[in-house]
């Protein structure tokens, strides 16, 4: 008996210190800025003076805030289309990649490359690309008779941005695909066979399935990125023209750095991770119940 | 030739064309970017880069943010594991709350956490150093080595752990010759992704350093000067900073594909 | 339901430069509606074997042919086969419903008749009751059943192929579903054919049992023909629980001579089963091989080494100088370790099996 309950208070001494470090950390770079960004979204914080209590009436007019609404639009349009796109195309790509042989590892390096690529960097190739002047991109569609612009028109603008992420993001997907795809063992495609399956069929309820818990974590991932998408746009377009392609990112940092307001920063700042959270904790629950969860 | 071999060879060639545009406008003069439109540099030139080598700027800018990713890496994965490995094995009442919010973690905005870590790190002495920026990139590191590692710890069946207590082995033991060879897979992809994150990240490695620490990702822009972008230095520097990132996957190639079949991710 | 021919099959595996003959120009026969067995250890070429009569592998030569019909060069589809995996393989998605009336739906079947024969089916495996249960509600025995009733719900399967079906299953589920593939078996008379390393997994279910060893058949036969009749000594130790005693000799002078004892050749019954100074194994089953606490004239002396208790009887492995003695004694036999016993070598003579260069002589 004692030695039993000596055994159960040191595995809860080692179940604490063994969470010690991450909760320090954690804590430290999480909870402290957290709690500092909610105070703050409570005042009025003009530089040089004293803050001043506002209770949450930063909160009522950010929510009332024009651009901060076009800018939640934009990042709504923005993720929804380059999940639309990229999920099937990485996952189309993935089950394309062969499973083995020389090519498989030339291949994932090759994909690996976009994804270590400094996002500014990211920005700059594509900016070097498709300027107005001298791009390549530009040259090339005016001799099909396109009279490219991205920086003046709001379209070519928005959908140079989606062609971006694309270019930027799908190898994690086919990435993910690919690992998922190595895991299911190959008698379920004999099986499904053997069951007169069509290819389609052999899809629907073998691959997709199995795959399930890789794309739970693929497009999660990619909401969470996606939202908080920054540098490739500011450095390609600087979000316009106008404000087509302003994202709550660059809205957000405006406020926070340029504005007069921290207070009011703050607040934004506050419902932009708001936003993130939901919207992920709502995917999650919702994949999740597709097909119930293991 | 099979369709889909077809969709793949479009695909790459997708992928490769802007990543060989900056090559080839890595090895032109400024005067030919700014004026003609070249496939192939007319007048090839190792300019750029040689004054990327020669600049002490760009090689401590280099150096310096290979520095804080290692740290960062490093701090990721000692405190990750412990705290992975309790995630997997022990239940306690608090687990699915703490897990989540760990994970939240891993979504916050950067620009929402700007100015806290300004104040924050500015309190504790640390601005400006390499410390700065492999703390602050913990906090989407971390959630994420966390939730991966967890995966791959769960893989490996409980007798393990206790057939090697029963084995005589002590704790520490157990887990440096045993325990961490098996999830040596998981190590890898953590250790990847914490890798990827913090070299390519701008945000914060921007604002929580000035003089003292140049990360690569600032130096790059840095090269905004009175007339304008200097594209040829830029597109060298791309280049330069692509190279340790392929060499890691490079590396790793084999784990990587052995890793992500075993594990959740 | 189809028979099943294989007509000197060979086939040689290559990796890189290494060839493995893996097959070698086997041939063999399973008549329509025959539960039969492939038995052998790892390696032995079972499984490959399996495949190419699946149609995953194509063999280096030789055909297969069902019904008469050669299907060597068709594809899985075509062939019309079943298989058991050895971990269940059941689709996920779908409940057990969707996963029995899968086939049928995939082959365009009426609504109707696919839900009769879903039911038919379904009720024959016992799975009537958890039709809308998804499979990874079940435990691994039935999930079992249910990838057994997608092969059977489709009325013209040619031969249901089982790969160590029972891997996955603990063993008091073994009992049930060795029960319930036996059943089926019998019932509808579907061609059966079980992969098994396990001896005695293969003589409680097939009435054909090939024993495969190193690419080649050894021996077919019924499970009684194979233990009492077995073709070479490694089927006699193979097959049986424990299996046969086996040991070498030489003739001479109308005495078998043995390592640390000799016996009279007479008494086994045998005539001259080879000439003077050839050497032979000798193989006796435990179970008769009688164990005495007190000397018997012709019976071999020994001590006890270890005594093993299986329930309904006891194993004793005797030892003679440098010899193990395997013998097979009741319950409440009385011996104990370190005693002194008589092993009746020639008690059952009838039962003495001589083999020579890994052949049966008598």
């Amino acid at each position: 008996m004692k030695t039993e309950a000596l055994a159960g208070k040191r595995r809860e001494t080692s179940t604490v210190l063994f969470l010690l470090p991450t909760l320090i950390v954690m804590v430290g770079v999480g909870i402290v800025p957290l709690m500092t960004v909610v105070n703050y979204s409570l005042h009025i914080l003009f530089s040089g003076t004293l803050p001043h209590f506002n209770g949450l009436q930063n909160y009522y007019q950010a929510l009332r805030d024009p651009a901060f609404m076009n800018a939640i639009g934009k990042q709504f349009l923005f993720t929804a289309l380059i999940l639309v796109i990229q999920m099937p195309l990485g996952v189309a790509l993935g089950m394309a990649l062969p499973e083995k042989g020389a090519w498989v590892g030339v291949a994932l390096v090759l994909l690996g490359i976009p994804l270590l690529i400094p996002w500014n960097v990211v920005g700059i190739i594509w900016r070097i690309f498709t300027r107005p002047d001298i791009g390549v991109v530009t040259k090339v569609l005016a001799k099909i008779g396109i009279m490219y612009n991205v920086a003046k028109l709001p379209s070519h603008a928005w959908w140079t941005t989606v062609i971006m992420d694309t270019w930027h993001w799908t190898p994690l997907i086919i990435l993910l695909t690919f690992a998922g795809l190595r895991a299911i063992p190959p008698e379920f495609y004999l099986a499904a066979r053997v069951d007169s399956a069509s290819r389609w069929a052999v899809f629907r309820y073998v691959t997709l399935p199995k795959l399930k818990h890789v794309l739970v974590i693929a497009v999660l991932l990619r909401v969470m990125d996606s939202f908080r998408i920054y540098d490739e746009v500011f450095i390609l377009t600087a979000g316009g023209p106008g404000s087509t392609t302003l994202f709550m990112s660059h809205y957000t940092t405006r406020q926070v750095v340029g504005g007069f307001d921290m207070g009011y920063g703050s607040a934004i700042s506050v419902i932009y991770f708001l936003i993130i959270q939901v919207m992920c904790y709502l995917l999650y629950t919702a994949m999740m119940k597709v097909g119930q969860k293991q | 030739m099979k369709k889909k071999y077809i969709a793949l060879i479009i695909y790459f060639i997708f992928l490769l064309i802007p990543i060989y545009w900056m090559l080839n406008t890595s090895f032109k003069t400024n005067a030919e970017i700014n004026q003609i439109l070249t496939f192939f540099p007319a007048k090839f030139t190792t300019g750029n880069y040689i004054e990327i080598f020669t600049d002490p700027q760009w090689q401590r800018s280099f150096l310096q943010t290979f520095a804080y990713v290692i740290i960062n890496v490093v701090i990721t994965m000692l405190v990750s594991i412990p705290a992975a490995y309790i995630f997997s094995r022990r239940n306690f009442k608090a687990k699915p709350h703490l897990f989540f919010w760990l994970l939240t973690n891993r979504m916050a905005p950067g620009a929402a956490f700007l100015v806290p870590f300004l104040v924050l790190f500015s309190n504790l002495g640390l601005m400006d150093t390499l410390f700065a920026v492999a703390l602050a990139h913990c906090l989407f590191n971390v959630p994420l080595a966390i939730w991966i590692l967890e995966g791959f710890i769960s893989g490996i069946p409980r007798q393990i752990d206790e057939t090697a207590f029963v084995d005589g082995y002590g704790f520490f033991r157990f887990f440096f010759k045993i325990f961490l060879p098996l999830i040596a897979p998981g190590l890898s992809v953590s250790a990847f992704f914490a890798f990827t994150f913090s070299w390519v990240e701008l945000l914060m490695s921007r604002t929580l350093t000035s003089s003292g620490v140049k990360p690569i990702t600032v130096t790059l822009t840095r090269s905004l000067g009175a007339a304008g972008w200097d594209w040829g230095v830029i597109a060298a520097a791309g280049v330069l900073t692509m190279i340790p990132g392929a060499v890691v996957v490079f590396l790793v190639r084999k784990h990587m594909v052995k890793g992500f079949a075993l594990g959740r991710v | 339901m189809a028979r099943i021919e294989l007509k000197d099959i060979t086939h040689i595996y290559e990796q890189g430069k290494k060839q493995t003959c893996a097959l070698q120009g086997l041939s063999l026969t399973f008549e329509n509606g025959v539960a039969g067995a492939l038995l052998g250890p790892s390696g032995c070429g079972k499984t490959t074997l399996l495949n190419i009569l699946s149609g995953l592998v194509r063999p280096t030569s030789g055909r297969v042919l069902f019904d008469g019909r050669d299907v060597t060069d068709l594809s899985t589809e075509g062939r019309n086969i079943a298989q058991l995996f050895q971990f269940p393989v059941v689709y996920d998605s779908m409940n057990v419903y969707g996963n029995l009336a899968f086939p049928l739906r995939n082959r365009k079947v009426a609504r109707a008749e696919v839900d009769a024969r879903v039911r038919e089916v379904a009720e024959l495996l016992g799975l009537g009751e958890v039709l809308s249960k998804k499979p990874r509600e079940l435990g691994p025995g039935d999930r079992q059943l249910v990838a057994l009733g997608r092969g059977i719900v489709r009325q013209d399967t040619a031969v249901i192929l089982l790969d160590e079906p029972m891997t996955q299953i603990d063993l008091h589920q073994r009992w049930v579903l060795r029960r319930e593939l036996s059943k089926v078996q019998s019932k509808l008379g579907v061609t059966m054919i079980y992969v098994t390393h396990d001896q005695y997994e293969a003589l409680t279910f097939a009435e054909q049992v090939v024993v495969m060893r190193d690419g080649q058949v050894i021996q077919v036969g019924g499970p009684e023909e194979l233990y009492d009749n077995p073709r070479s000594p490694f089927i006699g130790y193979f097959v049986g629980t424990p299996g046969m005693n086996l040991w070498d000799c030489t003739i001479r002078g109308g005495k078998l001579v043995f390592q640390d004892f000799n016996l009279e050749l007479s008494g086994t019954g045998i005539a001259q089963p080879a000439e003077e100074g050839a050497q032979l194994q000798f193989g006796i089953r435990p179970e008769f091989v009688p164990c005495s606490p007190t000397p018997k004239s012709g019976w071999i002396p020994a001590k006890v080494a270890l005594v093993e208790n299986m329930g309904e009887y006891r194993i004793l492995t005797l030892r003679a100088g440098g010899t193990a003695i395997k013998c097979r004694a009741p319950a409440d036999s009385p011996f104990a370790e370190d005693q002194d016993a008589w092993a009746g070598l020639l008690a059952e003579a009838g039962k003495v099996r001589i083999y020579r260069d890994n052949k049966l002589v008598s």
